[in-house]
C-alpha cells in the first residue's frame, strides 16, 4: 500500500484538486501583532477545508536573526535529517539550530520539524548571488533524499503547515506565541492529496510566499513555459507554478507586480483594444509574449514577500476575494464574514474585480488596482 | 493495346425518373454521360467516371446512383484491388501513377486517439455564448523576455521592439495552393474569406494574380522552388513570406504545372512563357544547406525591410524535430510542418502514400525540441497536412501548434468531394483546373461565403471546447498537453505524443 502520508499527489494526477479559505492581514506600518485575529479568521472559514491541510506565513516574526535565512525543515526520518545536516554544514554558517517548539494538537502524523538560522558560506557562494544559491540548495534537500523538504527558506518570515484544519496546525505550533506585521493563512480542501505535510499551502521560496485557492486549467503549458527556463515542477502542484511564474517575472526578469497581474490575468482583448494606443500596445507584447502564462481557470492568490502582500483572482473572478482596508490595516480573505469578526467596524470593504490586484505595501500604504 | 483496367464505379440511371434535361452530361468533365437522340435516352461510359458526384447532386429528379464496381479481383489482403490495378495502369503506360488529394490509407491518424478534456466540478465549465472567449493568435518571433516601465499620467509603456507578427481572430489559415493548381476564382474566394475571417491565405508557388493584391493584408506569399512569380512588389505586396522547402503529399521532389494549363492569366502571373511547362525543382538549388537556407530568410527580410514574418514549411519526415531546431535557429519566425496527410493537386501516388510522417507525431516532437532547446519562443510552429475538423485544429494546438492550415477542408467547402483526381486538370467542381468553361462553376462570391461560413462554424466549435475545459483564451490551450489524453495508443506513442493515456 502506498504510503499516502509521505508523498505529494500520490496517485500521480496531472495536478492538485483543491478548493480553501484564503486570509491575509496586514499592518501596512509595520506593526508586529499576534497570530490570535488571523487564527480566529481562518478558523471562522473551517467549511471551505476539509482538515487536510492548513497553514501560515508569518513576516517579522525573527527580529533577533533578521538578516539570516531561516530554514524550516520537515524530515520523515533521521537519517534524512543526518544527511541534510551534513549538507548545512558543509554549505553554512549555522548561527543557531532547534527542533521547533510544538505540542499536542489534533493534526495527523506529524514530521520531525527542526528550524536553522544560516548565512551562505563565502567561501562557497563565489561569485553566485546569495538568493540564488539558497534556490540551489533548496532544490537540492528537497529532492536528494526524497525525505527532507525546506518548508520556509527566507528572512524574518517563517511558514507553518501541516495536515490539520488551519486553526489545529497554529495550535500545533504555539502560532500564538508569534509576532509579525503581516500573516497570510490557508485552509484546504484538496480532493487528490490526502495528506502530506509538504503540500499544505504556504508554499515558499526564499522570502515569497503563495497561498492560493483554485485549479489552474492552463497548468500543462505554463509547467511547460517554466521549464524552458530551468525550472524544475516536481510536484505536480498548480500552486508551485504560480510561485515559480512568480520568481521568473518578478525577481529575474524584473517586472512590477502591477506587471506581473496582468501577465497571469491579462484583460481581453477587448478591453486592450479599448486602451490608450501606448498601453494597447504594452498590453498586447505582454500577451504575446507571455501567454503561455496565462494563468486560466478559477483562482485567488494571496502573494507575500518581504514588505508586500497582493491579492490577485483570475480574470473573470471564479473564486472570491474580498479586501477591506481599517486604520493601518489591511485584510484579504476569501470571506467578508472572516474580516468582520477579527474587525467589525471597515474604513472600507470591496470586492476586487477579476485580474486587478490588491496591494499593500508598507509605508507606501497603496492599496491600488488600476495600472492602464 | 486493350486496357485491362477495369472501371471503379457503374453509374447507374433510374430511367423512369430520368427527364432527358442532360444536365448531366454538360456537368460532367470527363465525358461520361452521353444522350441518344434516336433512343431518347442518357447513358453513361463507366470507364470514365471517378464518382466526383458533380451529376448526382446536380441532377434535377436525383436519377442518378454512382455505385462501386461490385466486380473485384478475388479476395486477397497482400494483392487487393488497388495494387492489383496499379500494375495493370502501369504496365499499359510504362508511367508513374499519380493522383490527387492527401494520403487516403488507414491508420496514420492519430487525431481519433486523442480526446479532449472538459470540467466537472472542481472547476467550472464558461458558456461561450455568454462570456468572453478569445481565439485570438499572433504567429512571429517572441521575446523570452519584455521590458516596460510605468510612465507617470500615462501607465504602462512598452520598451522592448517585438519583431513583425501575424494576428489571426482564428487559428486556422488557408494553405497554400497554387495559382494554376486551382483556379483564380478559387483564390479569390480564398482571399475574401481570409478577409473577412481576420486569417490568412497562402499564395502557393504561382504568384499573386495583380488583382488579388488588395487583399495583401491578408495574404501569405510562397517562395518556392520555381520561384514561380517571385518580384519585390509580389514579396510587399503580402503580410508574411513562406519559404516552401518540401510538402507532405510529396516530400523530397518538385512539382509539374503542364503547359496545356499555362494559360495567359498564369503565365503573366508565374511570368513563364505561354503554354510552357512550369517545372519546379525538388530542392531549392540555392539551398543545398542549412546556411543557405539562413541567407535566404534573410534576404527576404532584407528585401522586404524587416516588416514582415518569414515562415518556412517543411515535410514531416524523420527528423523534423532537428531540422526545425536549425529552421529557428536560422531566425524563421514560424515554421510550417506538413503531414503525410497533406494534399497535393498532383503527386506520384507511391510518394504520397509512403514518405513523410504523420503531423500529430512531428508536431509533438518538434515543439518538445525547440522546448527543451529553449528556443520555442523565437518561433511559431504551424500544423498543416491531414486536419478535417474543428477538434483537429484544438488537439494540434494542444499538441503545440500556434495555428494550424488547411486546404483540403477549404476545397470541400467549395465543392471538392476528394476524388482524387486533380492531377486531370478537369475538375469538374472547378476548383482544380484552369479550364475556364470549368472555372465560372464557382462563383467567388458564393465561394468566399460558404468558406467564411466554414471557418466561423469551426471557431464556434473551438470555443465550445475550450469553454467547456474552463478555458477562455487559446493561449492556454496552445502546448497543453495536459489537456490530451490518447486511447488505443502504445507507451512508445504516448510518450511521443507527451500525452498520458485514457483514465490515468
Amino acid at each position: 500500500m502506498k504510503d499516502l502520508t509521505k508523498t505529494n499527489n500520490p496517485y500521480g494526477d496531472e495536478k492538485v484538486f483543491d478548493a480553501c479559505s484564503i486570509f491575509g492581514m496586514m499592518n501596512l506600518k509595520g506593526e508586529r501583532f499576534s497570530a490570535k485575529d488571523p487564527i480566529r479568521a481562518i478558523a471562522n472559514m473551517h467549511d471551505r477545508g476539509n482538515g487536510l491541510g492548513g497553514g501560515f506565513a508569518a513576516y517579522g516574526i525573527y527580529p533577533d536573526y533578521k538578516d539570516d535565512y531561516a530554514f524550516q525543515i520537515m524530515y520523515l526520518d533521521r537519517e534524512a535529517k543526518k544527511k541534510t545536516d551534513r549538507l548545512l554544514s558543509e554549505c553554512f554558517n549555522i548561527l543557531s539550530e532547534e527542533e521547533m517548539p510544538t505540542q499536542e494538537a489534533n493534526v495527523r502524523d506529524p514530521p520531525i520539524m527542526w528550524r536553522y538560522f544560516l548565512q551562505p558560506k563565502k567561501s562557497k557562494t563565489k561569485s553566485q548571488a546569495d538568493d540564488d544559491y539558497i534556490l540551489e540548495k533548496v532544490m537540492r534537500i528537497n529532492t536528494e533524499t526524497g525525505k527532507a523538504f525546506v518548508f520556509s527558506s527566507g528572512k524574518n518570515m517563517g511558514v507553518f503547515k501541516g495536515v490539520g484544519f488551519p486553526e489545529d496546525v497554529a495550535e500545533y505550533f504555539y502560532l500564538e506565541e508569534y509576532k509579525g506585521y503581516m500573516w497570510t493563512c490557508h485552509g484546504r480542501f484538496p480532493t487528490n492529496t490526502p495528506g502530506w505535510w509538504g503540500g499544505a499551502h504556504p508554499f515558499n521560496i526564499l522570502d515569497w510566499t503563495v497561498v492560493h485557492n483554485g485549479e489552474i486549467s492552463s497548468y500543462g503549458i505554463n509547467k511547460r513555459y517554466l521549464e524552458m527556463f530551468g525550472y524544475k515542477c516536481t510536484m505536480q502542484t498548480d500552486t508551485e507554478v504560480m510561485a515559480y511564474a512568480f520568481d521568473l517575472l518578478m525577481r529575474r526578469q524584473g517586472l512590477s507586480i502591477e506587471i506581473v497581474s496582468k501577465i497571469l490575468a491579462p484583460p481581453l482583448w477587448t478591453e486592450i483594444k479599448a486602451m490608450k494606443p501606448e498601453n494597447e500596445l504594452a498590453l498586447r507584447a505582454l500577451r504575446q509574449t507571455y501567454g503561455s502564462l496565462l494563468m486560466n481557470g478559477p483562482f485567488t492568490i494571496v502573494v507575500a514577500h518581504e514588505g508586500e502582500m497582493i491579492g490577485l483572482t483570475d480574470r473573470i473572478k471564479l473564486r472570491p476575494l474580498t479586501a477591506a482596508e481599517k486604520g493601518d490595516y489591511l485584510f484579504l480573505s476569501s470571506e467578508e464574514s472572516a474580516i468582520r469578526l477579527v474587525s467589525p467596524m471597515l474604513d472600507r470593504v470591496w470586492s476586487p474585480r477579476g485580474g486587478e490586484p490588491v496591494i499593500g505595501r508598507l509605508e507606501s500604504r497603496r492599496a491600488v488596482e488600476v495600472i492602464a | 493495346m486493350k486496357s485491362y483496367v477495369t472501371p471503379e464505379y457503374i453509374v447507374e440511371r433510374d430511367q423512369d425518373r430520368c427527364i432527358r434535361c442532360k444536365v448531366c452530361v454538360n456537368q460532367c468533365s470527363y465525358d461520361t454521360h452521353y444522350y441518344d437522340e434516336e433512343d431518347d435516352i442518357l447513358h453513361s461510359r463507366n470507364e470514365n467516371c471517378v464518382n466526383c458526384q458533380r451529376c448526382a447532386t446536380f441532377c434535377p429528379t436525383q436519377a442518378i446512383t454512382i455505385r462501386e464496381n461490385p466486380n473485384h479481383y478475388r479476395s486477397n489482403a497482400n494483392w487487393t484491388q488497388e495494387a492489383i490495378t496499379s500494375i495493370k495502369k502501369q504496365a499499359e503506360t510504362g508511367g508513374v501513377v499519380l493522383t490527387g488529394m492527401g494520403c487516403d490509407k488507414p491508420n496514420l491518424t492519430y487525431w481519433d486517439r486523442l480526446l479532449l478534456n472538459a470540467s466537472q466540478v472542481t472547476n467550472p465549465s464558461i458558456d461561450p455564448l455568454r462570456e468572453a472567449m478569445e481565439l485570438r493568435t499572433y504567429i512571429g518571433s517572441k521575446p523570452d523576455k519584455l521590458e516596460l516601465e510605468m510612465e507617470e499620467g500615462n501607465g504602462v509603456v512598452l520598451k522592448t521592439k517585438l519583431a513583425p507578427q501575424l494576428q489571426l481572430e482564428t487559428p486556422i489559415m488557408f494553405s497554400a495552393m497554387s495559382y494554376g493548381s486551382i483556379s483564380l476564382n478559387v483564390h479569390k474566394s480564398l482571399a475574401r474569406a481570409a478577409s473577412e475571417a481576420g486569417t490568412f491565405y497562402n499564395t502557393g508557388e504561382g504568384g499573386l494574380e495583380k488583382s488579388l493584391y488588395k487583399y495583401g493584408d491578408h495574404v501569405i506569399v510562397q517562395v518556392a522552388s520555381g520561384r514561380f512569380g517571385v518580384h519585390p512588389d509580389y514579396l510587399d505586396a503580402g503580410a508574411a513570406i513562406e519559404i516552401k522547402i518540401g510538402q507532405g503529399a510529396k516530400p523530397g521532389i518538385g512539382g509539374h504545372l503542364p503547359g496545356e494549363k499555362v494559360s495567359e492569366e498564369i503565365s503573366r502571373t508565374r511570368m513563364i512563357p505561354l503554354g510552357t511547362d512550369a517545372l519546379s525543382p525538388a530542392p531549392q538549388h540555392d539551398i543545398y544547406s542549412i546556411e543557405d537556407l539562413r541567407q535566404l530568410i534573410y534576404a527576404l527580410k532584407e528585401a522586404t525591410d524587416y516588416t514582415k514574418p518569414v515562415f518556412v514549411k517543411i515535410a514531416a519526415v524523420h527528423n523534423s524535430a532537428a531540422i526545425a531546431s536549425g529552421i529557428v535557429r536560422a531566425g524563421a519566425d514560424a515554421v510550417v510542418l506538413d503531414g503525410v496527410r497533406g494534399g497535393t493537386g498532383a503527386a506520384p501516388r507511391i510518394i504520397r502514400d509512403n514518405v513523410g510522417i504523420p503531423i500529430e507525431m512531428a508536431l509533438a516532437a518538434v515543439d518538445q525540441r525547440l522546448r527543451d532547446e529553449g528556443i520555442r519562443n523565437q518561433a511559431s510552429v504551424i500544423a498543416a497536412g491531414g486536419i478535417k475538423s474543428s477538434a483537429d485544429v484544438l488537439k494540434a494546438i494542444a499538441l503545440g501548434a500556434d495555428a494550424v492550415y488547411i486546404a483540403t477542408a477549404a476545397l470541400v467547402s467549395l465543392g471538392c468531394t476528394v476524388c482524387q483526381k486533380c492531377y486531370t486538370g478537369k475538375c469538374p467542381w472547378g476548383i482544380a483546373t484552369t479550364d475556364l468553361w470549368l472555372t465560372k462553376r464557382i462563383n467567388p462570391d458564393i465561394g468566399a461565403k460558404r468558406l467564411a461560413g466554414l471557418l466561423r462554424g469551426w471557431s464556434l466549435e473551438i470555443m465550445e471546447m475550450m469553454g467547456g475545459m474552463g478555458i477562455n483564451a487559446i493561449e492556454s490551450v496552445r502546448g497543453n498537453r495536459l489537456l490530451l489524453r490518447g486511447v488505443g495508443l502504445t507507451d512508445k506513442e504516448l510518450e511521443i505524443l507527451g500525452v498520458r493515456m485514457v483514465g490515468e
